[in-house]
């Protein structure tokens, strides 16, 4: 760490990257918009993520469905999945939220705020299935098989049994997706929609300085601390809960 | 351990088939791939009969357990539990196993649930009882197995044997007509054992039929009114526990009783 800090302060252009990126009177002055401009991102996210969370695990429990009756809906969701892992979130945006309105249909919302949530809940939902995905197949079978030997359905065992057991194992990588969420929000702004990242361009083409970039970069990390701390207490939580006083 | 006044009896069994057979399992064929695990297993066992299943690692016998319940499909034969075919195409497999218990090796109880809610899920879901009353009977049933203390620990903090006289109460609040119990003492430390093989000894006295597939060899003599030994996926001798234990007849028996008795383990 000392070293980086050394090697980049000593480099010949460490004196023009202060001036451009660390401007203290630039940061005090373009803060006040990008914060406001921010909120858009927070809204963003907060809706998507409402929506992401049921959808996916909705997805995930449709390709965990058994037997050759189900195959259709299995299949259609692993295309789902694959397609909407495979293309880059920017495309999807810039698809959704130029097309849809493009498509001059009346009864089609025209505000690119839906679309991008549409956009993002998409992709995201794609990943987020995967994650559930691999939080139910890591429940041993023979928990289902002790639910199904008691005469509930496999409905009810899921429900009951499997996926309270899936769903915790998998908070910190859902916590993950979900800070990654927060950081494609930035990805709107290229629909002109002016979220931080758009506003810190608008900022930075007005003083010729890159200190708003530090604007937003501050704002997105200040808001994954605190879920990243609340994530690792409800862990700590739930393994106390179940483990504390263990017998050898 | 096992608490109770010594009349105390469990529920009345629900009435069985007119004949009094309890389970009657057909030419039943299991095979996983290529792997033959049961090639034509023909067992009756009457109601209030406690059957032992004993024979090596690999012979069957959980496997055989495992099919009775469902929860593997076979590849031929019929199995009969109380007259009703239960092997026959559109069964409902839900209702079927409600009437089946079973209990596992590993316990198998559901570590982010209390030990009261472990016993009372299935009664609730299943059988849409009430809260207040599932919880009224699975404390009625935790307290006659020693085990009213330990109604809100959650499993992780209970010793196996106590885990596992759980699960025997967790199949026993759906009141089943039969009960599987697939090796239930493997998995113990052998100070634990005893405690569970006294609550499947109730069990027996009250009247539970019940199959039980068990390396515990002593137990079986004691428990069983008749022992299967399974083979290579048949049961290749079966009779009264004094008859298979002192003069069994096939050689395979006999070698088998013969390694038991090696090992220091009869």
């Amino acid at each position: 760490m000392t070293a980086v800090v050394v090697v980049v302060t000593r480099s010949p252009g460490w004196g023009a990257f202060k001036a451009y990126f660390l401007d203290w009177s630039i940061y005090k002055d373009s803060f006040p918009e990008i914060l406001h401009a921010f909120w858009l991102n927070v809204k963003l996210f907060c809706v998507a993520e409402v929506i992401i969370l049921p959808a996916a695990l909705f997805l995930a429990v449709l390709r965990s469905l058994p037997g050759p009756v189900f195959f259709p809906i299995r299949a259609l969701a692993i295309a789902y999945a694959d397609l909407f892992r495979g293309i880059p979130t920017i495309l999807v945006i810039s698809i959704l939220g130029f097309g849809m309105p493009a498509l001059g249909l009346s009864w089609l919302p025209q505000s690119e705020f839906f679309w991008a949530v549409v956009a993002l809940v998409l992709v995201y939902t794609a990943y987020v299935s995967e994650v559930y995905r691999s939080g139910i197949d890591s429940v041993h079978s023979s928990q289902a098989a002790a639910a199904r030997s008691l005469g509930l359905s496999h409905g009810q065992s899921l429900r009951f049994v499997v996926l309270p057991q899936a769903v915790r194992r998998v908070i910190p990588p859902l916590l993950n997706d979900f800070i990654g969420l927060q950081k494609d929000t930035a990805l709107v702004g290229t629909l002109g929609v002016v979220e931080a990242f758009k506003q810190a361009q608008i900022d930075q083409s007005a003083t010729f300085n890159g200190t708003p970039y530090l604007v937003a970069a501050t704002l997105f990390v200040l808001i994954t601390i605190p879920l990243a701390r609340f994530t690792d207490w409800l862990v700590a939580r739930d393994r106390k809960r179940q483990q504390a006083g263990r017998l050898a | 351990m096992s608490s109770g006044d010594p009349g105390e009896r469990l529920k009345p069994l629900p009435p069985l088939s007119a004949d009094g057979t309890a389970l009657r399992v057909e030419g039943v064929y299991k095979a996983f791939e290529k792997l033959e695990v049961l090639r034509g297993i023909d067992l009756e066992v009457e109601e209030h009969e406690v059957v032992c299943l004993i024979g090596a690692s690999g012979s069957g016998k959980s496997t055989l357990l495992r099919c009775i319940n469902l929860l593997e499909p076979i590849q031929a034969g019929r199995i009969f539990v109380g007259g009703v075919e239960i092997t026959a195409r559109n069964v409902d497999l839900n209702a079927i196993r409600r009437r089946i218990g079973i209990v596992f090796q590993s316990f198998n109880l559901f570590p982010h649930m209390t030990v009261l809610e472990n016993v009372t899920l299935a009664p609730r879901k299943a059988l849409g009882q009430s809260r207040s009353q599932a919880s009224a009977s699975a404390a009625e049933l935790l307290r006659r197995f020693g085990l009213a203390d330990k109604q809100d620990e959650y499993p992780d903090r209970l010793s196996g044997g106590q885990q596992q006289r759980v699960a025997i109460v967790r199949a026993l609040a759906m009141q089943p007509e039969l009960l599987l119990l697939d090796e239930v003492t493997s998995a113990l430390d052998p100070e634990l054992v005893a405690e569970v093989l006294d609550v499947i000894r109730e069990l027996a006295a009250g009247g539970m039929t019940m199959v039980i597939a068990t390396h515990e060899m002593g137990f079986a003599r004691d428990i069983a009114n008749r022992v299967c030994f399974l083979d290579a996926g048949t049961i290749l001798e079966e009779g009264p526990p004094q008859q298979i234990f002192s003069a069994p007849r096939e050689e395979r028996t006999q070698q088998f009783l013969q390694r038991i008795v090696d090992a220091g383990r009869l």
